[in-house]
């Protein structure tokens, strides 16, 4: 492997690793991520002379330990920091790849859930999780949400004043309260994922792959905790949407379920989704598991006929219990009309209140009124649907169905 | 780490007598949780904003404005001290506070000055 391959790797695959087990050991989150950041920064400079070292982890941790260490007794600070500098000197680098995955399973764990910790705000919480542990920089973060460079830098080093000013944990919460901060983790994770998926805002061609990020971090949480199926359920649904990126536009035009090229799915994602899927679902109903066994019965179906509608309405109807969201509803009845017909389905929509200014509403009654050979009234709704979309794909969608109607 | 939980509520909130007795009991239990863990380092009740007078020096003058500095809805009614290992301890602890349902509190961590022991 080429250094600068080698380097990014470790950029991309350790640094979360790495500075989590600095930020566990020093209690001090800009003084890790400063060590750390420093120490990739030797790496890139010495090892296309020196050769990369047979454990490059192992190397970067001890050269950030150091780092810290001298930091640390170079600052002149009021508290007493020998108890820090002891836990450093104890800080054993790995000796071998195995050994550096056995040694601090945890500390990803941990530096998750202080990044996505209830007290930061939503922006904050997805920017810091992206910066530290899925390693991106501020400015590719800044770029996949378009705001300014110096705007996410502001507002990382904002929560990270936070985090150190409040005194938020960095600790695996306690068993009272960890299903609660999980489902707030996993909902940070599937908002990037969401963010990467169908982009509010822009053009893709500069986003930095937030859907591959956001099954990056959830293949983190799953490895930390394999057993539990809304882990497991986010991971299998985010996999079996994404492995159906190729195939949802053409040309930048958005392509509907129902006519994309299914032989361009990525067949070895959805067998990996599908796979995940049954595993989340033995037991209770859960909101992800269950939208992972949705996924999966439309992955797993060979065209849009020969999809399971029946079974796909039933675990809408599961869903809407788990989660009552008018969202949740209007997915639920458009199962019901390609279950039972375009009719039951608005019947159910016309019971929908407070999507009047979602587009997927509009374009929903717009489909389904198609479909049931109204064609006037599904003009009317694409129109509103035209009123409530943003820019992209979608509302070129809309737009194409407004000229289609209107001939 | 120390915490300042600052209550804040409507002031004139109409509460039956037996509604007042249930608050107060509340913050009664609240005292004794806070006490047994080591927590509470402090906490009082504050008079109402219409007994509030605003100073600010302002070129050696004292100047005072009878009401509080900010007139809003839900005004600081009282604040608690509070010891806490983290501020999801803090959190814990302040959702206990009666005003919390009724009102809100903010969770403020206090400030360490360097060298003043």
């Amino acid at each position: 492997m080429s250094v600068e391959g080698a380097i990014e790797r470790l950029v991309r695959d350790e640094s979360g690793r790495v500075l989590a087990t600095l930020v566990r050991v020093t209690k001090d989150f800009g003084l890790a991520e400063e060590v750390v950041q420093e120490a990739l920064t030797t790496a890139w400079t010495r090892w296309p002379d020196d050769g990369v070292p047979d454990n490059p982890r192992a190397w970067v941790i001890r050269t950030a330990r150091n780092l810290a260490i001298d930091r640390i007794r170079r600052q002149q600070r009021f508290d007493d920091r020998t108890h820090v500098l002891e836990e450093l000197a104890r800080l054993r680098a790995p000796t071998s790849p195995e050994d550096a995955v056995s040694a601090y399973p945890d500390d990803r764990l941990r530096l998750l859930f202080t990044c996505c910790h209830p007290a930061l705000a939503m922006p904050a919480r997805v920017a810091l999780t992206l910066r530290t542990v899925g390693g991106l920089t501020s400015d590719e973060i800044a770029r996949a949400f378009l705001v300014p460079r110096a705007t996410m830098q502001q507002r990382i080093v904002r929560a990270k004043k936070k985090i150190q000013g409040a005194g938020i944990p960095y600790a695996i919460p306690d068993p009272a309260h960890l299903d609660e901060r999980l489902a707030g983790v996993l909902s940070v994770v599937y908002l990037i994922f969401n963010e990467g998926y169908a982009p509010t805002t822009g053009d893709e061609g500069l986003r930095v792959d937030l859907a591959e990020e956001a099954i990056h971090l959830a293949r983190v949480l799953h490895q930390l905790r394999p057993d539990d199926r809304e882990v497991t359920g986010l991971l299998a649904l985010m996999l079996l949407h994404h492995a159906r990126r190729h195939a949802r536009f053409d040309a930048g035009d958005l392509v509907l379920l129902e006519d994309q090229d299914r032989g361009r799915w990525d067949a070895e994602a959805i067998e990996e989704g599908c796979r995940l899927a049954a595993a989340a679902v033995t037991g209770p109903p859960s909101p992800y598991g269950l939208q992972a066994a949705i996924a999966a019965l439309h992955g797993s179906a060979a065209d849009w006929e020969a999809t399971d509608w029946p079974q796909i309405e039933q675990l809408y109807r599961l869903l809407r219990v788990q989660v009552p969201s008018p969202v949740v509803a209007l997915n639920h009845a458009v199962a019901v009309a390609m279950a039972h017909g375009p009719s039951a389905g608005l019947a159910l929509l016309d019971d929908l209140s407070g999507l009047d200014d979602h587009h997927l509403f509009h374009s929903a009654r717009g489909a389904l009124l198609m479909q049931a050979s109204r064609p006037t009234e599904a003009l009317e709704a694409y129109r509103r649907a035209l009123d409530t979309v943003g820019v992209g794909p979608e509302r070129r969608f809309i737009e194409q169905r407004i000229r289609t109607l209107s001939t | 780490m120390q915490y300042l939980a600052l209550i804040y509520d409507v002031e004139d909130r109409p509460q039956s007598p037996s509604e007042f007795e249930e608050m107060m009991g509340g913050y009664f239990a609240f005292n004794e949780h806070c006490k047994k863990e080591g927590s509470l380092l402090g906490g009082e009740a504050l008079h109402p904003t219409a007994t509030a007078t605003t100073v600010r020096v302002r070129d050696g003058e004292t100047l005072l404005t009878d009401g509080p500095f900010a007139e809003t809805r839900e005004a600081l009614g009282g604040f608690y001290l509070l010891e806490c290992r983290d501020l999801d301890h803090a959190v814990e602890l302040a959702a206990r506070i009666p005003g919390a349902s009724t009102g809100c509190v903010e969770v403020r961590p206090i400030m360490v000055i360097p060298g003043d022991e």
